[in-house]
């Protein structure tokens, strides 16, 4: 069923291996179901990009990955949305949201730059798992040589993160997700607030980083999922309308739906 | 087609603008004016009394020997043990309330309670100390019983404070802090209550102003309205140099000694009650005065 959803044209290449897979996953805003029985799987390594217009339930279903709707009453999940290689199961109850926030990343639309110095922001999630003098130093350093922030912050760590252009405290925040070592990294619209210079550094960013993280990508903007995803779904209404290979979506995709989105005729 | 002549109607609507602005200043200047009389009137009575002997004297039946020595240390005494027992219980509370609490029906209720509690008479809460502090847990008429009942009478106004100083927090910040792994305490306490502390400590001073001035509830408990000593100091030459004696001590404050030289029929005793007065109003004005400070220079660290 699960496999079923990519293509036989993906599944001529080498065996994918999925990070994660959402079995009949649905969500419910109290009575409002924003989530309705989604299938679909996360490829290791690769960038999946979800789009869809607005209301469709992507943030929803990026949200379901660290439990961060869990700080909010009224909701509940149904269905599974499994983590592999273990197969924990990220909705059970008993898996603790902690845990999760501690294995997955988020970066989110609008830069959530603390009012802290620079240094500070990238080291806050290091500190809470304990770290502390020289070698907390080497990973923050570590963290902003790879967010390719690095080279504009070295003089200044302990200056005001607020000093620095909105592209750059996106890439900060990223920074701050990356320094503790998340095996997924969730972007919600990562690049909607900044301009096409700021979004084309992070596009850069974002597919260096798929050497070493699974990344999951709610993005209004096609381009920019058809730039950088490896596999694309589309999604309306809360429901996954079509998942394939980014180039097929783009290309030739199979629903009319899909089609219809992706050449603007609405969303 | 007949063009519509603008020409009248933006008369008219420019009229109307003039008028209200005309309004608007005279409804402004009637409180300035107000405030600035009282002050004037206190400032050619009182000031020159204000020497350092009215503030090194204590009370007397002589009003040109008559100080306000007691009464002022009474104050900052009372204004210590209110901001000592306030802050810590209204901030908790408001936090608490804020990022805590679920949304049920009891905490509901609780809620529109400590707003009603700010607006609660403050000779009710004297007299909730009189029955409570004084009589039945026996803390008598002194220092702590004073401090802990202001602290009663501004608990709300802290916890409103601190209520409205988590709330100008965007979502996303707790959001993100959450996202690395944070505990409900860890957010709090690493995040909320760092970025709250400007709004938090203006409220805090507001309110411990308003405390400086209050009376009717110290009268209630039995402050004295004459007293010719100091409680014992704080500090002390033995180890461990501090010393809490002086909660224990009967009290008086600056709108008590007020009170009490206003009510006499002799001229030079208003004098002095003047003079006691613009002690008060340079304390909560100092007070507010650090507010406004504190204020700015959150504005500056911080901008969402």
């Amino acid at each position: 069923m699960v496999d079923s959803v990519l293509t036989s044209q993906a599944k001529a290449e080498k065996p994918a291996r999925f990070k994660a897979e959402a079995r009949s996953l649905s969500f419910f805003y109290g009575e409002v179901q924003a989530l309705k029985n989604i299938d679909l799987v996360f490829e290791e390594n690769k960038i999946t990009a979800i789009i869809g217009p607005s209301g469709c339930g992507k943030s929803t279903l990026l949200r379901c990955f660290n439990r961060i709707h869990d700080l909010y009453p009224g909701i509940k999940y149904e269905g599974e949305l499994r983590l592999n290689p273990s197969g924990l199961n990220i909705i059970d109850p008993k898996t603790s949201p902690l845990e999760m926030r501690m294995r997955v990343g988020m970066v989110f639309q609008k830069p959530t730059t603390f009012p802290k110095s620079i240094f500070e922001n990238v080291a806050f999630g290091l500190r809470l798992r304990g770290e502390n003098g020289k070698e907390l130093g080497e990973r923050v350093e570590q963290a902003l040589v790879d967010s390719f922030l690095w080279d504009e912050v070295k003089d200044r760590l302990d200056r005001s993160a607020y000093d620095l252009s909105g592209g750059q405290q996106q890439r900060l925040c990223i920074a701050r997700t990356l320094a503790t070592s998340p095996e997924i990294m969730l972007f919600d619209e990562p690049t909607s607030a900044l301009d096409p210079n700021a979004t084309s550094k992070i596009e850069d960013l974002l597919v260096s980083l798929k050497e070493s993280i699974t990344i999951i990508i709610v993005t209004h903007n096609m381009q920019q999922a058809a730039r950088i995803s490896d596999n694309t779904a589309f999604m309306y209404l809360g429901e996954l309308i079509e998942f394939d290979r980014t180039a097929n979506i783009f290309q030739m995709p199979s629903e009319k739906l899909t089609e219809d989105y992706i050449t603007g005729h609405f969303g | 087609m007949d063009m519509t002549d603008f020409g009248p109607i933006i008369k008219k609507r420019k009229r109307q603008d003039a008028l209200f602005n005309i309004v608007g200043i005279a409804c402004t200047l009637v409180g300035i004016v107000a405030l600035g009389a009282l002050l004037a009137d206190m400032l050619a009575d009182g000031l020159s009394r204000l020497d350092p002997q009215f503030f090194l004297s204590f009370p007397s039946r002589f009003a040109a020997r008559a100080g306000i020595l007691s009464s002022w240390v009474g104050s900052l005494m009372i204004i210590a043990v209110t901001a000592a027992m306030a802050v810590p219980l209204g901030v908790a509370a408001g936090v608490y309330l804020e990022e805590y609490a679920s949304k049920n029906w009891v905490n509901t209720i609780i809620e529109t309670n400590i707003a009603n509690l700010a607006g609660v008479p403050s000779i009710i809460y004297g007299l909730m100390a009189l029955g409570l502090l004084v009589y039945g847990l026996g803390l008598g008429q002194s220092v702590l019983t004073g401090g802990v009942t202001l602290a009663f009478l501004i608990l709300p106004i802290v916890i409103v404070a601190t209520r409205e100083a988590l709330r100008t927090i965007p979502q996303g910040i707790r959001e993100a802090a959450y996202a690395v792994g944070s505990t409900k305490w860890q957010v709090t306490r690493y995040h909320l209550l760092p970025y709250s502390t400007g709004g938090i400590l203006t409220g805090v001073i507001i309110a411990l102003s308003r405390a400086l001035g209050e009376t009717a509830p110290l009268i209630t408990i039995g402050a004295l309205t004459f007293i010719a000593f100091l409680p014992p100091s704080p500090v002390s030459t033995e180890f461990p140099f501090l010393s809490f004696e002086w909660i224990w001590s009967p009290f008086s404050v600056l709108p008590i000694q007020m009170f009490n030289w206003v009510s006499r029929p002799d001229q030079d005793f208003i004098v002095n009650a003047a003079g006691a007065g613009l002690a008060l109003i340079t304390m909560t004005l100092s007070l507010n005065a650090v507010a406004i400070v504190i204020r700015y220079r959150m504005r500056r660290s911080i901008k969402w």
